[in-house]
């Protein structure tokens, strides 16, 4: 889960990394009380998880509250990149600053490790910098039992390259930063700017912060931190009964059991779109190992209710469940839906495959449902619901 | 021989007095997997019967090792628990230890594969998040079923499980070397590159079937492996084609970030090695069919 900017510099404040004060605000008028509680002038920032708001309009300095407001009206509504700004943040205004780093913790998957990242040249998108100039950009790997203390740090910062006379304030910052990564279970941390003030200072100026959702066991305050206003409807929905869902922008749904296998179903279905209408899978859907009938259920419920969906294939591969459970969950499933009074009008294209495949395709056929047909290869399945859906369009 | 599990193989089962555990071990051993003890130390002394096997109960991954010879752990622990139980079977040096565990946070992962990397790697892992591996006819380390395929010559290696199901099915009238499940986290154990290396110098084992998906660069690492090291054949698959960017898509592990981890460029890489890359699983399994002639 990625953070807004004010939720980083919260989660940073709470770990001591040095940050300015900030408060975030959804209306014009309270950018007036904002800013008069720092004193009379502010930075009014959109909240957007995107970057580049700054060329984008996004970041205006207020030299009173009347125009805090002002610029706060401004960039409520604004649309950057395609994200409506709902929030800004009333922030500080920054000492004048002498010098932009970048600082980082991320997970590197390919060496399995934690990984820090800093450099001299911040203010900027560092993927350019370690493009255009890799060798201003040191990465340095962190063991994540032995972690960063205050020597790993003047380890990382003397790679970096960084000054002398901010170097101590730079490891300072980079030990809290760690704290917060750790203590957070984040899978990036990052500060850019971190910024070194006329007067000294040494303040993180904006952020990023990517949270592990596999922590929010030990991280009960995380949820909190959802932005439950910008996910999908259909998105949501699913959430709220457990299903593994991502909307798409097609028009064939799938359900499929297992990652792996629902991926690939996607894959087969946008082939097979390819001679039919360019259609597309509307969603990916993992209704997991034990297809239940309710499983089976929920998961039909949320993709007969997008409307974008014209014709359904359920791709499950019977290995520990088997697929007589499976069918009997479709029919059970599409009799649960009628008896709720949803209107089943949609075609569904079913494969099974695997444990009692057999057993599974005859319970099908018995039942008769007539918006129910069976394919029992997943190419010619994908092919059947493409056409359908291309039919139906 | 196979890779990494065989018919003299010992097993334990972390976790095995759990709903899930029970329900595996039971199937495991009717895999006719050799599974010499649970480890719950809040049950140690007791046994549970399955359909007749009296599987003991101890208190310690070191204590069954020690009463048992075990040498294979398949842990099902829940995931705030994890970390402490793959630390115990590394501590014990435990030979392999197969995490099936879904939904571990990557800072325990990241721990504990640090930690093994400190003892020297004496525990092989593999997982977390994963079907575990099966050596058909022989042993069954995990819950991929059982009954899909025969003792054969092909050997797998995946990121999936369903579709590891899926592609031995296809293939089943072949039958499997070995199949093993890395799994589809951030942080995994055993690579595809460990797996290619084990059934290249697996005599019984003639084609290498793999499995990939998009994120990381897995799959990227393994054909330069390839390349450089393998001589058998490899037929590749890649899931995840048409997966938008930044959008998870089922596995924590599986999601395609800016233009790394693409399924594309892991298939070119791939194709660059010398792997012949199906489109579809089923396609997939055509080419290992032309390739072996059967």
């Amino acid at each position: 889960m990625d953070l807004f900017e004010y939720q980083a510099r919260d989660l940073f404040a709470k770990h001591g990394v040095p940050v300015l004060a900030g408060e975030v605000i959804d209306t014009p008028e309270a950018a007036r009380e904002a800013t008069e509680k720092l004193g009379g002038k502010s930075v009014v920032k959109a909240q957007v998880k995107v970057g580049g708001r700054g060329k984008a309009g996004g970041v205006k300095l207020a030299a009173d509250a009347d125009e805090a407001v002002a610029r706060a009206t401004d960039i409520l509504g604004m649309d950057i990149k395609g994200h409506t700004v709902h929030k800004v943040m009333i922030a500080e205004l920054s000492p004048e600053i002498e010098a932009e780093y970048y600082v980082s913790y991320l997970l590197d998957r390919t060496n399995r490790t934690f990984l820090a990242m800093a450099s001299v040249q911040g203010g900027m998108d560092i993927e350019e910098v370690a493009e255009k100039t890799p060798e201003a950009l040191a990465k340095v790997p962190v063991d994540s039992n032995s972690g960063v203390d205050i020597v790993k740090a003047r380890e990382i910062v003397a790679q970096a390259k960084f000054p002398a006379d901010v170097a101590e304030g730079v490891a300072e910052a980079m030990v809290t930063l760690w704290k917060t990564f750790v203590a957070e279970d984040a899978l990036l941390v990052e500060v850019n700017p971190l910024v070194k003030t006329k007067d000294g200072r040494i303040l993180a100026l904006d952020g990023k912060v990517s949270l592990d959702e596999n922590a929010d066991f030990r991280q009960p305050e995380h949820e909190a931190l959802e932005d439950k206003a910008a996910a999908d409807p259909l998105e949501a929905a699913a959430k709220a009964k457990n299903l593994n869902y991502v909307k798409l922008d097609g028009e064939v749904g799938i359900i499929g059991n297992g990652a792996g296998l629902v991926m690939s179903t996607l894959d087969v279905v946008a082939y097979a779109g390819e001679n039919h209408g360019n259609v597309k899978p509307a969603n990916f859907l993992d209704i997991g190992g034990g297809a239940s009938a309710e499983v089976m259920a929920n998961g039909l419920e949320i993709i007969l209710g997008d409307p974008d969906v014209k014709s359904v294939f359920v791709n499950v591969f019977g290995g520990i469940t088997a697929c007589d459970e499976v069918a009997n969950g479709i029919v059970q499933a599409l009799a649960l839906l009628e008896s709720k009074g949803e209107k089943v009008e949609k075609p569904l294209v079913v494969r099974l495959d695997g444990n009692n495949a057999e057993l599974g395709r005859k319970i099908l056929s018995d039942a008769n449902h007539p918006l129910v047909q069976r394919v029992d290869t997943m190419d010619g399945a994908a092919d059947k619901a493409a056409e359908l859906a291309a039919a139906a369009k | 021989m196979a890779i990494f599990l065989t018919k003299d193989s010992k097993v334990i089962v972390q976790g095995m007095t759990g709903a899930t555990g029970m329900k595996h071990t039971k199937l495991m051993l009717g895999d006719g997997t050799n599974i010499v003890g649970g480890v719950n130390p809040r049950k140690a002394g007791t046994s549970v019967d399955f359909d007749g096997t009296e599987v003991p109960v101890f208190g310690s991954v070191k204590e069954a090792m020690e009463k048992t010879g075990a040498n294979v752990s398949v842990l099902f622990v829940p995931p705030a628990f994890s970390k402490a139980a793959v630390v115990e079977a590394i501590d014990a040096e435990i030979p392999l230890a197969v995490v099936i565990t879904e939904g571990i946070a990557v800072h325990d992962s990241a721990a504990f594969w640090a930690y093994a990397n400190e003892k020297g790697n004496k525990t092989r892992i593999i997982g977390p998040n994963c079907p575990g591996l099966i050596t058909p006819g022989q042993s069954n380390a995990g819950i991929i079923p059982g009954d899909i395929t025969k003792p054969g010559r092909i050997g797998l290696v995946s990121k999936s499980g369903t579709l590891t199901y899926q592609m031995m099915y296809e293939l089943r009238d072949i039958g499997f070397s070995s199949a093993v499940g890395i799994g589809g986290d951030p942080v995994i154990g055993t690579t595809h590159i460990d797996a290619l290396a084990a059934f290249e110098a697996d005599p019984d084992t003639d084609l290498i079937v793999m499995i990939g998906e998009i994120g990381g660069d897995a799959e990227e690492r393994a054909a330069d492996f390839i390349k450089a090291n393998v001589t058998k054949p490899v037929v590749g698959y890649v899931a995840g084609f048409t997966a938008p960017e930044g959008k998870t898509m089922g596995h924590a592990g599986a999601i395609v970030s800016g233009s790394s981890g693409t399924a594309q460029a892991k298939k070119e890489a791939l194709e660059a090695a010398g792997v012949k890359v199906g489109k579809t699983p089923t396609e997939t399994a055509k080419l290992a069919r032309e390739i072996l002639g059967a």
